[in-house]
């Protein structure tokens, strides 16, 4: 019998952490995701099954912790929104040059600085290319429904675990806070099957020392680490590009979007299709890594792209490194904590690529 | 007596601990750093607990404490060796796990951790290594330095007026009710040695008794920040840090030590 739910988008990160069979949460609250560890800390998850959740006095402290955690090879996430997200960009380059497996959640929130609680897609630039100090990357991951928030802890956790490499669920306040039905999946044990030999547990007599350390006084050491990370990002690149295609077979005009965006998009493509466009949706699923292949491949196969999202444009960047060749592509946003509507987006649609 | 004779076993009055790995101190010569290493891993290797003891280092002239220390450890980043602590300890409850930091990244830039980590009575064991300077970024001052202390940022001594008072860190903790043991030592003394040496078996113990986070300051040189000699950076420690830094147990079994009125 399939298990079903009315979950907000905030709600799915906590159960599905729960189910994932995580270790452990660490957090400060902040709107618009605050519904993460109020839903934890209701659900007495150190009962349901023995994972810990623990209110910091920081977002320094809470991704510390986490550092912490995930050093013992535990199961281990964080959850905030963007200020706490800049926050705990320190602690992020230590775990990424650690190499410690771990999810963070950003429910992210219009900025810059203290900006606004409302949804917001402008933190694309510091959950793809680093964000704090050092050549390092996170797996960045964008879910586009509730369902997906609760889905993607799980695979959050296997690809940190698999890469021994911190993952990002780049979310914003739009999804953390609708409610949609979520299919529940079955309680995953809290071990991993993944291999835990490096991790901190105390020195038993027949292994070495373990240290977890992203410290190379060395310059020649250092270098030979950063190039053992750069080799596990090219299998990352390699192995973990997701994206969706919506009608994009027929397709003259494309849009590409990621997260809530996609979602409008969706409805803006079937207003579009319904006066005579033809209009594809390429949704990004993984934003590192970047599916570069497929934008490449529909840029020769379409007349021009639309970049849809709720920033000043920052995806485009990538979208527009990724086109193979001299196509038009357009950015269309809007930005403070502003939701554009499917109206908008068609508009953008005929007025910038269509000429109409 | 030939050399044989002397090395037998039991003549053995004094063996470096196993748990101290065989490679040459980082350190400045004379620096306390190195015999604080070795007195907390004795204490690890008497009670046997090397397979459940997880330590944190910080970021200061014992960044590289685990290459010295042949137990499991985390490097953590400067000041948040608490935080870090904290989501160790959370996950592996029957563990012991402990900090080692200095005054700068206990007293200035981890502050927060510090206070909260206490104030949660996190189940840890916190070693504070005050030397009153930064020494590993080459001897700036720090939260700790003395009243007209020179240092490389109070060429001309600490002015109190603009660069605030040093600050008591382990009496300001001691405060908090999580905080169950809180002690000040040296280890520049034979004497000294032995008491620090006892104070990290108390602490240990509280640990395992699951009684609160415990606390042991241990005020120490910095022969090259200060720019002293070894033997006169010891002096010099005796005659001025302990004048402000009062060596002693602070609190006790979760009590305040009451100092002895002087008449
Ligand atoms: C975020 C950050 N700021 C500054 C530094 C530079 N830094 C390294 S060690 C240190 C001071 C260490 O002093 P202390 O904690 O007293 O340790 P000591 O070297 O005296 O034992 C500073 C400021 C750093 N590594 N990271
Ligand atoms: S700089 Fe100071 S604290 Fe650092 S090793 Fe030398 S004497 Fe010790
Ligand atoms: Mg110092």
């Amino acid at each position: 019998m399939k298990e079903l739910k009315l979950l907000k988008g905030n709600e799915a990160i906590a159960e599905g952490a729960i189910r994932a069979g995580a270790d452990a949460y660490f957090g400060y609250p902040i709107t618009p995701q605050s519904e993460v560890m109020e839903y934890l800390m209701a659900e007495r998850p150190e009962q349901r099954t023995g994972m810990i959740v623990l209110q910091a006095e920081s977002e320094v402290a809470a991704i510390n912790m986490l550092y912490g955690a995930a050093g013992t090879g535990k199961k281990a996430l964080t959850s905030s929104s963007s200020p706490g997200i800049s926050l705990m960009q320190e602690g992020l380059s230590y775990i990424a040059g650690a190499e410690l497996p771990c999810l963070i959640v950003n429910v992210a929130r219009g900025g810059p600085g203290l900006g606004t609680i409302q949804p917001s897609q402008a933190d694309y630039f510091q959950a793809t290319k680093g964000g704090g100090h050092g050549d390092y990357r996170l797996i960045t991951i964008a879910p586009a429904s509730v369902q997906e928030m609760f889905d993607f802890v799980a695979l959050g956790f296997e690809l940190a675990f698999k890469y021994r490499n911190p993952v990002m669920i780049l979310s914003d306040g739009l999804i953390g806070q609708m409610m949609e039905k979520v299919e529940l999946s079955e309680q995953k044990p809290r071990a991993t099957e993944f291999d835990q030999s490096w991790a901190t547990t105390g020195t038993p007599a027949n292994r070495e020392q373990n240290v977890i350390t992203s410290l190379d006084l060395d310059a020649g050491q250092q270098e030979v680490h950063n190039k053992k990370l750069q080799a596990k990002y090219k299998k990352i690149v390699e192995n973990e590009v997701r994206y969706e295609e919506f009608q994009t077979e027929d397709a003259d005009y494309l849009f590409v979007a990621y997260g809530s965006s996609s979602r409008i998009c969706q409805k803006a493509m079937e207003l579009a299709r319904n006066k005579g466009h033809k209009v594809g949706l390429l949704r990004l699923i993984s934003l590192y890594p970047f599916p570069k292949d497929i934008v490449r491949e529909l840029s020769f196969r379409v007349k021009s792209i639309l970049c849809v999202e709720q920033s000043a444009g920052q995806m485009i960047e990538d979208v527009r490194l990724a086109a193979g060749c001299e196509i038009q592509i357009e950015h269309f946003g809007r930005m403070g904590g502003m939701i554009p509507i499917p109206e908008e987006v068609l508009e953008a649609l005929e007025q910038k690529l269509i000429g109409e | 007596m030939d050399i044989k004779d002397i090395i037998k076993p039991e003549n053995l009055v004094y063996k470096k601990t196993s748990l101290m790995q065989d490679k040459a101190l980082s350190y400045c010569p004379g620096c306390g750093h190195g015999t604080a290493h070795r007195l907390l891993m004795e204490v690890i290797d008497e009670l046997g607990i090397r397979e459940d003891t997880i330590g944190v280092a910080p970021v200061g002239c014992s960044v590289l404490a685990y290459d010295f220390m042949d137990i499991d450890m985390q490097g953590a980043a400067h000041g948040r060796a608490p935080a870090v602590a904290t989501g160790i300890k959370r996950c592996w409850e029957d563990k012991y796990v402990f900090t080692y930091q200095g005054d700068g990244d206990l007293a200035a830039i981890g502050t927060a951790e510090t206070i909260h980590a206490c104030n949660r009575g996190e189940n840890i064991t916190i070693i504070f290594i005050n030397n009153g300077i930064y020494g590993m970024t080459g001897g700036q001052m720090a939260p700790t330095t003395l009243d007209g202390m020179r240092t490389s940022t109070s060429p001309y001594g600490r002015e109190l007026g603009s660069m605030g008072h040093p600050i008591k860190m382990t009496e300001l903790i001691a405060q908090l009710p999580g905080v169950h043991y809180v002690a000040r030592h040296s280890v520049h003394t034979p004497r000294a040695v032995r008491r620090t040496k006892k104070a990290m078996f108390k602490a240990f113990e509280v640990q395992k008794e699951r009684k609160g986070l415990s606390f042991i300051e241990i005020v120490s040189n910095c022969n090259s920040g200060w720019k002293m000699t070894p033997v006169k950076s010891n002096e010099w420690m005796e005659e001025n840090m302990f004048l402000y830094f009062e060596p002693g147990d602070i609190k006790v079994d979760g009590k305040l030590v009451e100092k002895k009125k002087i008449k």
